[in-house]
């Protein structure tokens, strides 16, 4: 079948990249790019690090450029899709027909539960950063609920920016969620550092509403907090209340086999955030919720229209980044909690760095990295052929010179 | 074609050596390094997805006479 009209639904990341794929490849038909918010497409990574910290502007987060051309309708979301007569309708109830579509709506942020809404700052949006930028501007103080990496960039900025910053963890370490207990104690030193307070195995029972512009944050236990600025970063939850009608595989994200082609609708991919891909090594679904993940399925779904006689299958190291006080921090692999963690201390060329290295059976799983990206990449390329933790302790030995075990 | 890159853009997010450590590598301050500038026909295509998959935007194809 001739692909001469393909819809994207979804301005982000994922969007965007796979309409520049899709020209870049050589495709000359239709191509129409919905996006529910108005903004001109930017890139979300920076409204939580650089954004926030002024080291950046909106100009610089802009997704289009020169090659790729396409129709951009923005400001309309969409409303449904009809898998059958390969039609979505918008929220102002214009039909859209496609030969091929891609699902790239992502996420949004989890709400706490029980809490008015109003008293807690949204951090999804180009609008939301750069309001949430202005309160910190004000050096009030600030109370972070959900010790996750949205919530560590966040109290960065806002330490960075004069205030005084309190994270409200509950488990018993931030970050340990991702990193687990050993690597996750390095992110805490680097905000204790930093005078960041944070408190841990305590939940949110409640945020109130102060005199003024305050709030007033009641945990658990009893405790409670004044804020000038309260942040929720407790997860997120897909995009996918627009395709309630559609019979797509719906539960946690959109159900995509190994090529991120949607199960049981023909020519309807979902890629991004938003998407619930089968990953074959494992024999499982995920959804991963990372910039990288993002582009790269754009390019491999754009390959999948064009190419359907070559078909690819996602199977990609996963990455993700932080920026925090102009430390990147980077991960790349999948942290299981059981897998053995060492931490080391290496003297490279450019300084004194950490690193994790986690390891299952003498394989290396995973690997975060503290302000050392040659260190990320040599560890990512050795993930990409399976190596022994071994090895990959040989290579980064040869970058830097001797490690010092710290754990 | 031929790879350019803009050193002050980079940010060593290092998903250019990731995936195509052919043409690209860091150097000891993060800081990305063209292995090979000259890119043949049949490496168009990573090349091209290690251009988009840059965060920073500082990597990009041009042909040779530009």
């Amino acid at each position: 079948m001739t692909i001469d009209h393909v819809v994207v639904v979804g301005s982000s990341v994922a969007g965007i990249r796979a309409a520049q794929a899709l020209r870049a490849d050589g495709y000359d038909g239709e191509l129409v790019v919905v996006g529910a918010e108005s903004a001109a497409p930017y890139d979300k990574p920076p409204l939580s690090k650089q954004l926030l910290t002024g080291e950046t502007t909106t100009a610089d987060i802009g997704l289009l450029r020169a090659d790729g051309e396409f129709d951009l309708r923005l400001g309309v979301a969409a409303a449904s899709l009809d898998p059958a007569s390969k039609k979505v309708v918008l929220a102002d109830g214009q039909p859209i027909a496609y030969d091929a579509l891609i699902i790239a709506t992502g996420v949004r942020a989890r709400m706490l539960p029980g809490t008015d809404e109003t008293l807690v700052s949204p951090l999804r949006e180009l609008k939301d950063a750069v309001a949430l930028r202005a309160r910190l501007a004000s050096g009030a103080p600030v109370v972070i609920i959900g010790g996750g990496f949205i919530g560590a960039e966040v109290a960065a900025a806002a330490a960075v920016a004069g205030c005084q910053v309190t994270i409200v963890e509950a488990l018993p370490a931030p970050f340990a969620r991702v990193l687990g207990p050993d690597a996750g104690a390095l992110v805490s030193e680097l905000h204790a550092a930093h005078g960041v307070r944070v408190l841990t195995n305590v939940t949110v029972a409640g945020v109130e509403k102060l005199p003024g512009d305050g709030a007033l944050v009641r945990l658990a236990d009893g405790r409670t907090l004044e804020a000038g600025t309260v942040v929720a970063g407790v997860g997120c939850v897909p995009n996918t209340e627009w395709l309630g009608d559609s019979g797509l595989p719906l539960a946690d994200g959109v159900h995509t086999d190994e090529h991120c082609a949607v199960r049981g609708a023909a020519d309807v991919y979902a890629i991004g955030d938003v998407a619930r891909w089968h990953d074959r090594a494992g024999g499982i679904t995920r959804r991963d919720e990372h910039w990288t993940n993002a582009v790269e399925q754009a390019n491999l779904v754009a390959h999948q229209i064009l190419r359907p006689d070559d078909p690819r299958h996602y199977a990609s190291v996963p990455y993700f980044w932080s920026d925090q006080y102009g430390v990147k921090i980077q991960l790349v692999g999948r942290v299981a909690l059981d897998d053995a963690v060492q931490v080391l201390r290496c003297a490279t060329p450019a300084g004194d760095r950490n690193v994790a290295l986690y390891s299952r059976d003498g394989r290396l799983t995973a690997a975060v990295t503290f302000g050392w990206p040659r260190g990320s990449v040599t560890a990512r390329q050795a993930l990409q052929r399976g190596a022994a933790v071994t090895d990959v302790l040989a290579a980064l030995t040869k970058l830097s010179g001797p490690l010092t075990r710290e754990v | 074609m031929r790879i350019h890159a803009d050193i002050a853009r980079c940010q060593g997010y290092g998903n250019c050596a990731g995936l195509d450590s052919e043409h690209f590598d860091l150097d000891d301050d993060g800081l990305v390094v063209i292995r090979r500038e000259r890119v043949t026909d049949d490496e168009d295509m990573i090349v091209r997805e290690a251009v988009r998959s840059c965060p920073a935007e500082a990597i990009w194809l041009a042909d040779d006479d530009d």
